[in-house]
Order: structure tokens, then C-alpha cells, then sequence
């Protein structure tokens, strides 16, 4: 079993969300997840609030509490500089969780001259790094110095070989299991003294391996090692111009070299990047937006994203609002390069047709290449979405899709859709004008029409069928609907889907 | 049994013709055999040759929904296609026919730039459809297609194209399920005039 140094800092989450909400952490608290408390602040702790609770229950017992909710990545973004300042006087950290870094005792013990020494530098550099109530454990084992940690007031030192007698002591709870746990409970082992005293074969027998794991942890036998996380390299790249530039390809050339060496170094990392964020700094305002590869960034890439973004709608060459200062590019996903090596005879088809579209996009702007998903809704132009090229779909379409949508159309679907639907002309049998009554009757039958919309263009109808009311999002007035659908084949034999709108009719698609 | 005899004798006689024919058809023949795409079944009648070849342009009129039953059979055997200038593709009923909308890429509003967008994805893709807002020049057309006979892809065209294999039109439509005020849409027969090299044919196929 190895010495192992665990540094724990207590409600880590709510430590990470208060400083990234800029809060003071000493006020009452509480990170929420699914509408329970996750973790909360010592202060909310004074006035009852518990771990599980409701957040409706928690602000009745504390009604001052702040209440923020919880994000794995904000946990793990704070706590980076806290590992990082660690790394600086002590090497080899493993990072267990964000609030939770172990570490072999030997070296540091030795180093700053003994393990208490070396503990009470830990707690003046993590209270420097901005964690003031830091705890210290350090016993034979990740898993004795973890609890250790919990049980400190600041510092708690386990002796070497004590390690089975202070565990020994702990309630069975401590295993983390739940499952396990519960059984063990049930049958009257109520502390890891007892748990240890059961023969390790027939607990293999009775509980498999991982009770086997968890009697050995029990017992103080850790065989855990400590794996030292190795330092990612801030990889990012920002170019500032002084002067500003005004034009697009003055700053796409600006960065052509920048690009290709931040994604040299990405490469000497062996990663490569899927995703970016670019940041484009003008005189006052600040653009910002990720982008996304359908495969991987190329130097090239990086410059075609940002000219994409600096022309939003119009074309190249075109003045911008404002002189740019500043372009700032960061990875914002990256993968091991072996995850998306070539093979042996290249990648198949697929990336020449991704060479082509880019190309293609190269021309047009980055919206000009759609490929299309289909989507759940009513009305056809929910029905189908355009993604640009090399964005990803939004997840919950297919969500969508899934769900029934009592009201839309039977198939055949229409072969064309119109993206702004047309105005077109159906009369009565005496050339008057339709209606549908409240009652969803139509006043006549649709005799004529025209499908340009012209009075002079009326032709016969020969089959309708309708209305078919649309009546949906009635509680929300921006995007309410209230129309009626038809279908109708005029004399040339061309089937029309029809929308009455009111007095107005439209055209939505036509089965051609 | 003589006439039996007879009727056989003339069948061999029949199939004999038939192969010199082929024979003679293939000895006067200017141009080799270009490779044939996968195909529907539903359309593969249309088609003179019975298949979708490629490096050639196909006109239809008339017919998007027609377009999309030539691209399914080539989509449905793995190949991308692409669509330009066609902003109301109707993506659901591509689906529908059969077109894997994983292998489709539109470019809805090419601009002024539709043929050097339609070349760039010639290129790369197997089959691209396009509706040309003007009719080209004939010598950017012969670089076209040469361009496609080269990447061995097919064009469809939704208009007119000089030089195409076939012309597809529709001349006749009809929509069974929907009465004077009931039903609904439900199926289609449509009669096709094929236009080919070979002279001009009635076909008829159900969507």
C-alpha cells in the first residue's frame, strides 16, 4: 500500500458555482439538480438544509437561499486552476473528482520534511488558491486517506499500519455501494471492522468481485495506485492587429499562419480538433460562436470559419461594422488523432464528398450547403429542417418526429414545398368567395382556380377534399396557428395542398 | 406434329435474327457502353437501356416527384446525391421514395453560381439534380458533361438540357383517392414520354 496525500475540498459544487455566478460563498446556498439539493454551503447547512432536499423545501427552511443550478463542466472548469497551482509545488496529482486530489505522500514527506509539514503547505497554498476550508488525509491508501480527509478538522494523519483500525471504526456506508450496502445492513454488519472480519473467500463466493474489491478496501489492503494526470498544454491562438483592419481578407490572411500553427500544435499533442470556438473583437463588440467540423480542422478550416463568420450574410470583401481588433481562437473539443487516422486506402467516399461541399460552401457561405433531417410537427416546414453543412442537428428532432402529431398530413407527402407559401385563388361554384364557419363547414364548393393567383388564370377544379383544420399552440400567440387545409386537383391534373387563412387561400405544396 | 415443328423452327429462325441484329447494332455502335447506375424498378422501364447510366444528363418536365424515384435507386445503393437550386425540394417525400437523406446535399439557392456549384459537386457526388434558371451556353455544357463522363456521375436536369440521353415528360396524371369533397390523396399513375436517341416511346408508371 502506497502513502497516499488526499486534499478534499468540502462542497465543491457549490464553492465552483458561487465563484463562477461571482457570489460570496458565505452566504446560504445551494446547487440544484432535478430540483433537489445537490450540495449546499455551510451557512444553508446551519439553517437545515440537507442533500436530497427538495429546492421548494429548502427555501422554506432558509428563505434568504440563492439557489444555482448544477453544471458538471462549471465543477470541473473552476477547480482546473486549483489543480494547477497544486502541480506547481507538488508533482504527480491525480485528479479523483473536481474537489478531490490524491497524491503519493512519499515525495512531498520527503521534500518539505515530513508529512505534516508537507500537509500544512497543501492547505496554505489550496487557501491561496482560493479554497479556504481545504481538508487533509494522509493514510495507506487513496481509499483510508480519502475518509481520513472527510473525518479531518484540517489536517488528519493516519500512522503507518493504522490504517485497518481507524477504517475499522467507520459505518458500513462508507463503502459508497448502495446495493451492497443495504444487504450487508440487513444482515447485521453494521461497521468495516465487522465487514473485515469476514473470510475474504466467502465473500468473493457470496458478493462476487466487486465485493471481493470492497471487503479489500475494508480491510485497509488499497492496492489502488495513484495515476498522475499528465498537464494538458493551453493550446489557443489569438492575434491582435494594430492597427484594426476593416476588410475580411486582410484579416483571414492575418491569421492564415497563426491557424496553421495552432493546428501544428494541436497535432504535436496528438489531438485533433472537431469543434472551435472563434472569438472576433471589433472596436466595442465581440462576436462569438463555435463551429463545428464534420471531421477534422485544418489550418485552412480555421480561416475559412472565421471569414464565415465575419460575413455573416454578405459576401467576401465586404466592409464590417467596425475594424477588427482581435481574433481569438480556442479548441473547444478535441479527440485523440489515432480516433480519426486515415486508412490504409483512405477513408472511402466520404471525404472526398466533404471536400467537395466545403469547396462548395467556400463559394456560397457556410449556410449554403443544407443537408436535410426530418422533424415532428404539422405544417411542412416544421416537418423538414435544413442543417448547414457540418453542424450538428438539434437533438431533439428526432424527439420529435417520434411523436404522433394527430392533424398532419397523410402520406404522400408533396414533392414540393413551397418556403414561403403562394397566394393562389379558389372560387365557389358562382365565383364567390369561400368560407369556413366556425363549425369547420365550408360554405361551398370549390370550383375554380387559379394557381398563380390571378383572376384571369381560373381553372375547373375536378377533386377537393377539406377542410382540414389546423388548430395548434392556441396559448401562445406569437406562434399560434388557426387554418384550414386542403387538397384539390385543378383541370391539368396537378394535385395543390391549400391553406385557407382566414379570407386568404395559399398554396403549401404541390404533388408533382 | 408438323406445324409444332414448324412454329419452333421459326422461333429458333426469330432468336437467330435477333442476335445478328444485336450483333450488327453493336459492330455500328460510336460510343462505348458507359457504366450503369442502380437503378428502381419502378423507373428502370422509363429508361431507355433500362438503367440509369453515368456521365450522362436526364431532362425531366413536369415531374419532381419523378426526379426523386430516378435518385432512389442510387441513394438506396450507398451513392451521395445533390440537389441545386431546387429550394422546394420536398426533403419528406424524398424520403419517402426512397433517397437516404444522410447522402443528400442541397445547395437551395446557388445564385448566379449554379454551374460552376453543380460542377464542384458533379465532382464528388454520384447524382446531382438541378434546376437551370437559364438555359446555358452550349460549350459550357460540352465541358460539363465532359466533366461528368470523367467522374462518372449523372445529371438530372429539371428543364431543358441540350444533349440529353433522355427526355422524360410528363404528358398524362392521375391521382386516385380524392372524390368531390372526401378522401384523400392516395396513389398516381402518370404517362411518361421518354424522348431518346431512339425515337420517342409512351411509358406508364405508378408513384
Amino acid at each position: 500500500m502506497i502513502r497516499t496525500i488526499v486534499a478534499w475540498c468540502p462542497d465543491w459544487p457549490v464553492v465552483a458555482a458561487a465563484q463562477d455566478a461571482g457570489l460570496d460563498h458565505d452566504r446560504p446556498l445551494a446547487v440544484i439538480e432535478k430540483s433537489l439539493v445537490f450540495a449546499c454551503s455551510p451557512a444553508a447547512r446551519a439553517e437545515g438544509v440537507k442533500r436530497g432536499m427538495r429546492a421548494r423545501a429548502a427555501q422554506a427552511r432558509c428563505t434568504d437561499i440563492v439557489l444555482l443550478d448544477y453544471d458538471r463542466g462549471t465543477d470541473a472548469r473552476v477547480f482546473e486552476p486549483v489543480v494547477q497551482g497544486v502541480e506547481a509545488s507538488m508533482a504527480g496529482v491525480q485528479l479523483v473528482r473536481p474537489g478531490m486530489l490524491a497524491m503519493k505522500a512519499r515525495g512531498p514527506a520527503r521534500y518539505y520534511g515530513g508529512e505534516l509539514a508537507a500537509a500544512r503547505l497543501l492547505t496554505g497554498k489550496l487557501a491561496e488558491l482560493g479554497v479556504p476550508d481545504a481538508r487533509i488525509g494522509i493514510a495507506d491508501g487513496p481509499f483510508a486517506a480519502e475518509h481520513a480527509a472527510r473525518h479531518a478538522q484540517s489536517v488528519l494523519i493516519i500512522p503507518s499500519g493504522s490504517s485497518p483500525q481507524f477504517l475499522g471504526r467507520l459505518p458500513i456506508a462508507a463503502l459508497g455501494d448502495a446495493t451492497l450496502v443495504g444487504l450487508l445492513g440487513r444482515l447485521g454488519i453494521h461497521s468495516l471492522a465487522d465487514f473485515a472480519a469476514l473470510s475474504p473467500t466467502s465473500v468473493r463466493e457470496r458478493f462476487g468481485s466487486a465485493g471481493a474489491l470492497a471487503h479489500a478496501l475494508a480491510a485497509g489492503l488499497d492496492a489502488t495506485a495513484i495515476t498522475a494526470r499528465t498537464p494538458p498544454r493551453d493550446v489557443r491562438l489569438s492575434v491582435d492587429f494594430e492597427p484594426a483592419l476593416d476588410r475580411i481578407d486582410q484579416v483571414t490572411f492575418g491569421i492564415r499562419a497563426a491557424a496553421d500553427r495552432f493546428i501544428d500544435e494541436l497535432l504535436a499533442d496528438k489531438l485533433a480538433c472537431t469543434e472551435v470556438r472563434v472569438a472576433i473583437s471589433s472596436e466595442g463588440e465581440t462576436s462569438e460562436r463555435t463551429w463545428l467540423h464534420p471531421r477534422w480542422f485544418t489550418g485552412a478550416d480555421v480561416v475559412d470559419r472565421v471569414r464565415w463568420q465575419l460575413q455573416g450574410s454578405g459576401s467576401a470583401g465586404s466592409g464590417l461594422k467596425s475594424a477588427i481588433t482581435r481574433v481569438r481562437i480556442e479548441p473547444e473539443a478535441v479527440d485523440p488523432v489515432g480516433a480519426h487516422e486515415a486508412g490504409l486506402w483512405g477513408n472511402g467516399p466520404d471525404e472526398g464528398v466533404h471536400h467537395g461541399l466545403s469547396r462548395v460552401q467556400g463559394m456560397l457561405g457556410h449556410e449554403g450547403v443544407v443537408t436535410p433531417v426530418l422533424g415532428g410537427g404539422r405544417l411542412l416546414a416544421e416537418r423538414q429542417v435544413l442543417v448547414a453543412w457540418g453542424d450538428r442537428a438539434d437533438a431533439g428532432l428526432e424527439k420529435a418526429r417520434a411523436k404522433p402529431w394527430p392533424g398532419s398530413l397523410p402520406e404522400p407527402a408533396p414533392a414540393t414545398v413551397f418556403a414561403d407559401r403562394r397566394a393562389v385563388v379558389v372560387l365557389g361554384a358562382q365565383q364567390q368567395q369561400l368560407e369556413v364557419s366556425d363549425r369547420g363547414v365550408l360554405s361551398g364548393h370549390p370550383a375554380f382556380f387559379s394557381p398563380t393567383g390571378k383572376r384571369d388564370d381560373l381553372r375547373r377544379v375536378e377533386a377537393w377534399a377539406g377542410p382540414w383544420p389546423v388548430v395548434q399552440r392556441w396559448w401562445d400567440a406569437a406562434a399560434a396557428t388557426t387554418a384550414n387545409r386542403f387538397q384539390l386537383i385543378d383541370a391539368s391534373a396537378t394535385a395543390w395542398l391549400l391553406v385557407l387563412d382566414g379570407q386568404s387561400w395559399w398554396a403549401e405544396g404541390l404533388y408533382d | 406434329m408438323p406445324t409444332a415443328a414448324a412454329s419452333l423452327d421459326r422461333i429458333e429462325r426469330h432468336d437467330e435474327v435477333r442476335e445478328l441484329q444485336a450483333r450488327i447494332r453493336a459492330m455500328q455502335t460510336t460510343k462505348l457502353d458507359s457504366k450503369a447506375l442502380d437503378t428502381s424498378p419502378t423507373v428502370a422501364g422509363l429508361l431507355p437501356g433500362g438503367s440509369l447510366k453515368a456521365g450522362v444528363a436526364y431532362t425531366i418536365e413536369g415531374s419532381t416527384s419523378l426526379a426523386m424515384a430516378l435518385m432512389a435507386g442510387p441513394s438506396q445503393a450507398g451513392a451521395w446525391c445533390g440537389v441545386v437550386g431546387v429550394p422546394t425540394f420536398g426533403t419528406e417525400a424524398a424520403a419517402a421514395a426512397g433517397i437516404d437523406l444522410e447522402r443528400l446535399a442541397l445547395v437551395p439557392y446557388p445564385g448566379d453560381q449554379w454551374l460552376p456549384v453543380t460542377a464542384a459537386l458533379a465532382d464528388v457526388l454520384t447524382v446531382v439534380l438541378v434546376r437551370p434558371p437559364l438555359m446555358p451556353s452550349d460549350g459550357t455544357v460540352a465541358r460539363l458533361m465532359g466533366r461528368l463522363r470523367e467522374r462518372g456521375a449523372t445529371l438530372i436536369v429539371l428543364g431543358r438540357w441540350p444533349g440529353a440521353e433522355a427526355r422524360l415528360e410528363v404528358t398524362r396524371s392521375e391521382w386516385s383517392g380524392l372524390g368531390v369533397g372526401h378522401g384523400y390523396l392516395r396513389s398516381r399513375q402518370l404517362t411518361v414520354g421518354v424522348t431518346s436517341r431512339t425515337g420517342r416511346r409512351d411509358r406508364e408508371v405508378m408513384l
